[in-house]
């Protein structure tokens, strides 16, 4: 890394400020007045507009497994999302994922 | 479950925050231990954790940094990877934005994947919930969340990586996100939007700096309500 410190702290700082606008944005400037109702409809979409696809090629091509699809990261993945899809509880969701990818592996270090 | 007073609406959302401590430990650990490797100061490390509080933008800074990338372009990359949080910022006004100023700047500062996720699940399941329990709610979850966010940025650093390498532990980001997304599929429309976004962003992947998922999270989004609308025709 060839920044000077006072580059480097800019760097950080800028980082700073230019996220927290972008998180603040909508609700610094809309605040309690009404949205448009189309965009407030699309907008209850955003978690699973932005999660499923954030995750798809994290599942499908995993930089642990040097981007291969694995059968080991797809089940745990899946199970992950059927536990917790039923149960509607994140906690119980990412326990059956973890007990399936970790479980083995776990397993095999203390035997 | 219902939430009356304000000391049961923020322990609430401490409560549903912690499980997230599996995911954020170990990369708060990593990014300590790649911040320092990288040639970043302590200060500048914990700095980085406390003021820009963002995981995946804070990686993308320091991967870029570590190339001695221009700082506009460093700026850029880091950034774009965050705007999918305006995203989250106007869904937050319809129950957050009658807040008083100083709240929603703060809501701002800890609106994160983890509190914004759980907490809008929260806010649909209990429409009743009063805008104080709301925003204590809200910041139940941060605390559980952004404080060990950076004391493992700080243990990363000055330990180093005590968590083993031959186990995958970086896997629990997309298993908890996982986990997040699977009880907000509460209709066709949003099992829909979920395989629009999937579809768009597996073919947009090479995309820079996050902008396929963007594009994918847009679509999915105008996806869903169109279904939503069909279902609604059809029902009446």
């Amino acid at each position: 890394m060839t920044y000077s410190q006072t580059e480097i702290w800019m760097i950080i700082g800028l980082l700073a400020v230019g996220t927290f606008v972008i998180r603040f944005s909508f609700l610094g400037l809309i605040g309690a007045r009404t949205m448009n109702p189309l965009v407030e409809r699309m907008l209850r979409f955003t978690p699973v507009a932005v999660l499923p696809g954030m995750v798809a090629p994290l599942v499908l091509w995993p930089t642990g497994a040097g981007g291969v699809p694995t059968i080991l990261h797809f089940v745990a993945a899946f199970a992950t999302l059927f536990v917790a899809y039923r149960t509607r509880k994140v906690v119980w969701g990412m326990v059956a994922g973890g007990v399936i990818f970790f479980g083995p592996l776990l397993f095999s270090a203390i035997a | 479950m219902t939430v009356t007073t304000p000391n049961s609406a923020i322990w609430s959302g401490v409560r549903d925050g912690l499980p997230f401590i599996v995911m954020v430990v170990p990369f708060a650990t990593l990014f300590g231990v790649v911040a320092i490797e990288a040639g970043l100061t302590l200060a500048q490390t914990i700095s980085f954790s406390i003021l820009v509080i963002a995981g995946a933008s804070q990686f993308a800074a320091l991967q870029m940094m570590s190339e001695n990338a221009a700082i506009g372009f460093v700026l850029f990359a880091a950034l774009a990877v965050n705007l999918r949080m305006a995203m989250y910022s106007a869904a937050l006004v319809p129950f957050l934005g009658a807040a008083p100023f100083w709240q929603r700047a703060l809501i701002g500062y800890f609106n994160f994947d983890q509190s914004y996720l759980t907490s809008v699940a929260k806010y649909e399941d209990t429409p009743q919930m009063p805008l104080n329990a709301r925003v204590l709610y809200f910041f139940g979850v941060s605390l559980a969340i952004a404080p060990l966010w950076c004391v493992f940025t700080v243990i990363g650093a000055k330990l180093g990586m005590f968590i083993p390498q031959d186990i995958e532990i970086t896997f629990v980001l997309p298993l908890a996100f996982l986990a997040m997304v699977a009880p907000a599929l509460k209709s066709l429309a949003h099992i829909a939007a979920a395989f629009v976004s999937i579809v768009l962003a597996l073919l947009l992947v090479n995309f820079p700096s996050g902008s396929g998922l963007l594009i994918a999270a847009l679509c999915a989004m105008i996806a869903g309500v169109v279904v939503e609308i069909q279902i609604e025709k059809r029902n009446k």
